[in-house]
């Protein structure tokens, strides 16, 4: 009889790439669905629009690339949790065709283009936002306000009809529902601090706007308190490593610090910076993919730092109310780099000091 | 870190760590709780002659021996050679390749025994005390025993344990942190104090400082037995360690024990560390003690194919069939064909994997005809629930995600993903520089791939490539330098020969100078000889050029042909003037003398007609004139054709010609006339010869 010959180990922990994106999907569901709370029905369907181009664009490359077994491949989760991450970063009145040209962007040119699974080394994600972003600056600014300050109502249905056609049932244009009852065309929190400093006013009298609600960011700061909970259920089940997000928040930390103990009246508190846009967002489910991240321990605390220092300098004095996209991007084309000077010490070598010392 | 310190920790109980490391179910309750058997002899069995690191020894017997158990099958011309011993008494039938217990499945020497059910011993000596014992005389023991490293390597231990006095630590390795395996354990349940007194021959030979028995705390009962055994000897120590894979790896216990790092490409023993597991030192006390070689060991039979899995005695060259059988293996291949009067034939059902050695380190043989060896400690079958891994046929290999786990828990610290990428590419430089050669195929790393790469084989296929390299980059550089040698050597013969050739034509030249200068006198042979032909060819010149004739007929000697029509010519030319003062020089006697016949016939047909004998002479001396005549005329057209190619070198001849050969053609003259006159008185004498000869005929 003769038995099949495999190779050792032979025992396997049964753990799985689809697995692990599933549990990354998860922990990303207590932030939808604050956002959901606060800011209506726009981004889950950004997310559908997206999910939906996503899975048809990967199907297609796939065929193209000839590969044989894509039903696996289709569905091992990484073409459905970039397109996820994509809806939640978007406008949530944006047109529909946004969230659709976003995902094909990210799917066939950044992910796919360069390789398929494993091979990106931009985040499909952020690079897609980047792009509309550039291109498309009036859609991917118009930002809804909160639910709780909206003049409008915006059902479901209504907020259907935005995406689709530009303006609610009523007649409202996109333009309309941003506008606050004052009669101001109301922003992000980030951008409105940025543009309030510009005009000369200090961070306490913006902050007096009914935007920054009671305590940092109306709505924007409950959404990143869920991120901030699903990203740490992810660390506890040791599906994204720590020191990333840690380096990040703590490199924020002491930048806004810094900022704050020279000049007060300029620079918002560190808890504003983390409450507010996608701070949390980025920091759990963005700069720790680890297919752009660094590889190494070192690496990942170098990375998390020098994202968090790159997002207060966009912030405070770059021409884009949020950085988190852009120096993700930027993190990610140093991140070779930094695995090559940050492999750890292998067992065995450079050791020559304490075996002379034991001698 | 100095000794007093580790000692300090190790009494305390605290030890190191080292980096990664897994956590895998332990699965040692399936058979830990169970005794070890005896089993019943089989019926054959089959050694290799290597078990081990090295080289395998000479053979010391034939087909047809018969041996006794214990007898020394095989014998160590060379250190790295270890040898072999008949497990019981038996004949052996056969020596010849049969598959041995290595993953790639080949074929090598192998002894065949059929057991003849005695169990006969060898003489054997029991040492009474081994403290008596020089160091020479306990490694030659050990030697003769054909013990090898029994924890998997198999490294020669006579080797091991030959080393120059200075060690710190001895380190034991209880550990078995394998899953599946209990063979350790049980045996240091059952044989503690064998194993101890095992330990204390290492101490006489080594004299280390401290020794240590490193042991997992999922083993309770043989830390107790160790304790027990151990407890009068403060020198031993015996260290419970946290249970972790691969604790057991030699370099991470010494991590984990002493907090020494084994510097990359060196040995323990340059440390002063030396390791030995404890079913060599039980082997150890066995032979030194009770003079008995290695020829039997405990194998963990488990896995939930089995119907009894449990720890066995078992005799080495056991084939895996015989255990098998006895641990009650139920093949899944067995089950589905055992449906009698089945419709279709049941389709080809892949067969389930057998393993030896573990479920991380271990390798699935070919068939179950491999041996037990030295260095088997597990035959593992498990079932498809158990280890569906082991059972997959295809990979299920996907993209690395370069989530980082497999750097987590590599107990090396190397980074198995950027291995992986390297190894994938082939990039071999890239490979030596991320430290390849110092990963110890554990397969923690591929335990935890949730992409489910198998690594570990993409280490050990680029080790193999990579080693393969190195020995083809030595044999070019080897025939490089051999090449450039040859090319010197051909460069310094050619300059050799070119100055004798320069050396040689200056002797000839200087040579042939003098010759010119005396004239006569000619030195080398070759001038000797041109000289030679010069004048022979002046010779033959002024012979031609005086007598045209003659020089048309002696031109040279070859064309004798010419010579003989031309005559002919002459001749006739001569009969028939009625006057027979032709010179005729031709030197064919036979032409001259048909011809002086005809001339002769003729001659009597004109003068003497008178009785009609003398016509019907006449008639037939005509019919032969006429015949020659025919002759001669087909040879007159060669003739032209022969007579100008003899003017043309008469030609020749007299353009050449000089004073010199003016008088020997003179000379030359005289000579030809006398000869002439000569003939004349010849051809006379003939004609009287003929006409009686005529007279004869008729």
């Amino acid at each position: 009889m003769a038995f099949w010959i495999a190779s050792s180990p032979h025992n396997h922990s049964q753990a799985e790439t689809s697995s692990l994106m599933r549990l990354v999907i998860y922990a990303v569901l207590p932030g939808i669905f604050a956002q959901w709370y606060f800011f209506g029905w726009g981004n889950i369907i950004h997310i559908s629009l997206a999910v939906t181009t996503a899975l048809l664009c990967e199907f297609i490359v796939l065929s193209l690339r000839k590969k044989n077994n894509i039903r696996k491949q289709l569905f091992d989760g990484s073409a459905i949790l970039t397109a996820i991450l994509l809806g939640i970063c978007l406008p949530a009145i944006a047109p529909w065709w946004i969230s659709i040209i976003a995902a094909v962007f990210a799917i066939v040119v950044v992910k796919q283009l360069y390789g398929g699974l494993g091979h990106n080394p931009f985040n499909p994600a952020m690079a897609a936002y980047v792009m509309l972003l550039i291109s498309f600056p009036i859609q991917m600014t118009s930002w809804q306000p909160p639910l709780a300050l909206m003049t409008v109502d915006l059902s479901f249905a209504n907020t259907l009809s935005v995406i689709f056609t530009d303006f609610t049932k009523e007649g409202y244009s996109v333009e309309q529902l941003r506008t606050s009852i004052d009669g101001f065309t109301m922003a992000t929190p980030l951008d409105t601090l940025k543009t309030d400093t510009g005009l000369g006013l200090t961070v306490f009298e913006s902050i007096e706007k009914s935007i920054f609600g009671e305590h940092f960011a109306l709505g924007w700061e409950w959404m990143n308190f869920a991120f901030l909970t699903g990203g740490i259920v992810l660390i506890a089940k040791k599906a994204i490593a720590w020191q990333t997000p840690l380096s990040f928040l703590l490199s924020l930390f002491i930048c806004s610090f810094i900022a704050y103990s020279i000049s007060p009246d300029s620079s918002a508190s560190t808890m504003f910076h983390w409450l507010t846009g996608g701070c949390m967002f980025g920091a759990f489910f963005i700069l720790t993919d680890p297919v752009t991240g660094a590889t190494s321990t070192k690496g990942r605390l170098v990375i998390g730092a020098l994202a968090g220092l790159l997002v207060y300098l966009i912030r405070t004095f770059g021409g884009y109310p949020d950085g988190i996209a852009f120096a993700v991007l930027l993190c990610n084309m140093a991140a070779p780099l930094i695995d090559q000077y940050t492999r750890p010490r292998t067992y065995g070598h450079q050791i020559k000091s304490i075996q002379e010392e034991v001698k | 870190m100095i000794i007093e310190t580790i000692i300090e920790r190790i009494n305390q109980g605290k030890f190191w760590h080292f980096h990664g490391g897994i956590y895998p179910s332990e699965q040692k309750s399936i058979t830990s709780s169970k005794p070890i058997k005896q089993l019943s002899l089989p019926k054959q069995l089959v050694l290799p002659l290597q078990q081990h690191i090295g080289r395998q020894g000479d053979l010391l017997v034939e087909v047809g021996d018969k041996v006794l158990k214990g007898q020394a099958l095989t014998q160590s011309s060379n250190p790295m050679a270890v040898p072999v011993h008949a497990p019981t008494s038996g004949i052996i039938s056969a020596i010849k390749k049969s598959v041995i217990a290595h993953p790639s499945g080949l074929s090598e020497l192998c002894l065949f025994i059929d057991v003849d059910g005695e169990d006969t011993w060898k003489k054997r000596e029991i040492c009474q005390d081994f403290s008596k014992l020089s160091h020479q005389q306990i490694i030659k023991k050990i030697a003769d025993a054909g013990i090898a490293g029994m924890g998997g390597a198999g490294f020669p231990t006579h080797i091991k344990v030959n080393t120059k006095p200075g060690i710190n630590f001895l380190i034991i390795n209880a550990v078995e942190c394998e899953p599946y395996i209990t063979a350790d354990d049980l045996l240091m349940c059952e044989q503690s104090e064998a194993i101890v007194d095992g330990i204390k021959i290492l101490d006489q030979l080594l004299s280390p400082s401290f020794i240590l028995i490193g042991i997992e705390d999922n083993k309770p009962q043989a830390i107790k037995a160790l304790q027990q055994a151990t407890q009068h000897h403060e020198k031993i120590k015996v260290c419970v360690l946290p249970t972790k894979y691969p604790t057991g790896g030699e370099k991470q216990l010494i991590q984990v024990l002493t907090g020494k790092e084994v510097n990359t490409g060196t040995l323990p023993i340059n440390s002063g560390i030396v390791v030995q597991n404890v079913a060599t030192c039980f082997a150890i006390s066995d032979a030194v003690i009770n003079d008995i070689p290695l020829i039997r060991r405990v194998v963990t039979l488990t896995g939930s194919a089995l119907a009894k899995p449990q720890n066995f005695w078992a005799l080495l060259g056991t084939q895996v069939s015989y255990l098998l059988e006895q641990a009650g293996f139920v093949s899944e291949v067995n089950k589905t064909n055992s449906t009698p009067n089945s419709p279709q034939p049941s389709p080809p059902v892949p067969s389930p994997p057998v393993i030896m050695g573990g479920p991380l380190m271990g390798f699935s043989i070919l068939n179950e005809q491999v041996p037990i060896v030295k260095t088997s400690n597990c035959i593992l079958a498990p079932s498809k629930i158990e280890m569906p891994s082991a059972f997959d046929n295809n990979s299920n290999e996907v993209e690395c995600i370069r989530c980082g786990q497999c750097a987590d828990v590599c107990p090396s610290q190397l980074l198995p993903q950027e291995l992986q990428w390297s190894a994938k590419a082939k990039d071999h430089q890239q490979l030596m520089q991320l430290n390849l050669f110092d990963c110890i195929d554990c397969g923690a790393c591929a335990y935890v791939c949730p992409s489910q790469i198998p690594l570990v084989q993409y280490y050990r296929v680029a080790k193999a490539e990579i080693r393969q390299q190195q020995q083809l980059d030595i044999k070019s550089e080897k025939a490089k330098v051999r090449f450039e040698a040859r090319k010197l050597r051909l460069e310094q013969e050619k300059i050799a020969r070119q100055e004798k050739h320069k050396k040689a034509a200056a002797a000839r030249k200087a040579t042939m100078n003098k010759k010119s200068a005396d004239g006569s006198t000619a030195n080398s042979a070759v001038a000797a000889a041109l000289a030679r032909v010069k004048a022979k060819k002046a010779a033959e010149k002024i012979i031609n050029s005086n007598e045209p004739l003659a020089s048309s007929n002696k031109v040279t000697d070859e064309i004798s042909p010419v010579k003989v029509a031309i005559a002919r010519a002459k001749a006739k030319k001569l009969g028939k003037q009625e006057n027979i003062e032709s010179s005729l020089n031709s030197n064919k006697p036979l032409a001259s003398s048909s011809e002086k016949q005809a001339q002769k016939h003729s001659a009597i047909n004109e003068q003497t007609i008178n009785d009609k004998k003398a016509r019907i002479a006449a008639a037939v001396a005509k019919a032969k004139a006429k015949k020659f005549q025919e002759k001669k005329s087909s040879t007159e057209q060669n003739e032209l054709s022969i007579e100008t190619q003899s003017e043309k070198t008469s030609e020749k001849a007299q353009n050449i010609t000089t004073e010199a050969e003016d008088k020997k053609a003179r000379i030359a003259a005289a000579v030809a006339k006398a000869k002439s006159k000569a003939k004349l008185k010849a051809i006379e004498k003939a004609q009287q010869v003929s006409t009686t000869n005529s007279e004869e005929s008729t």
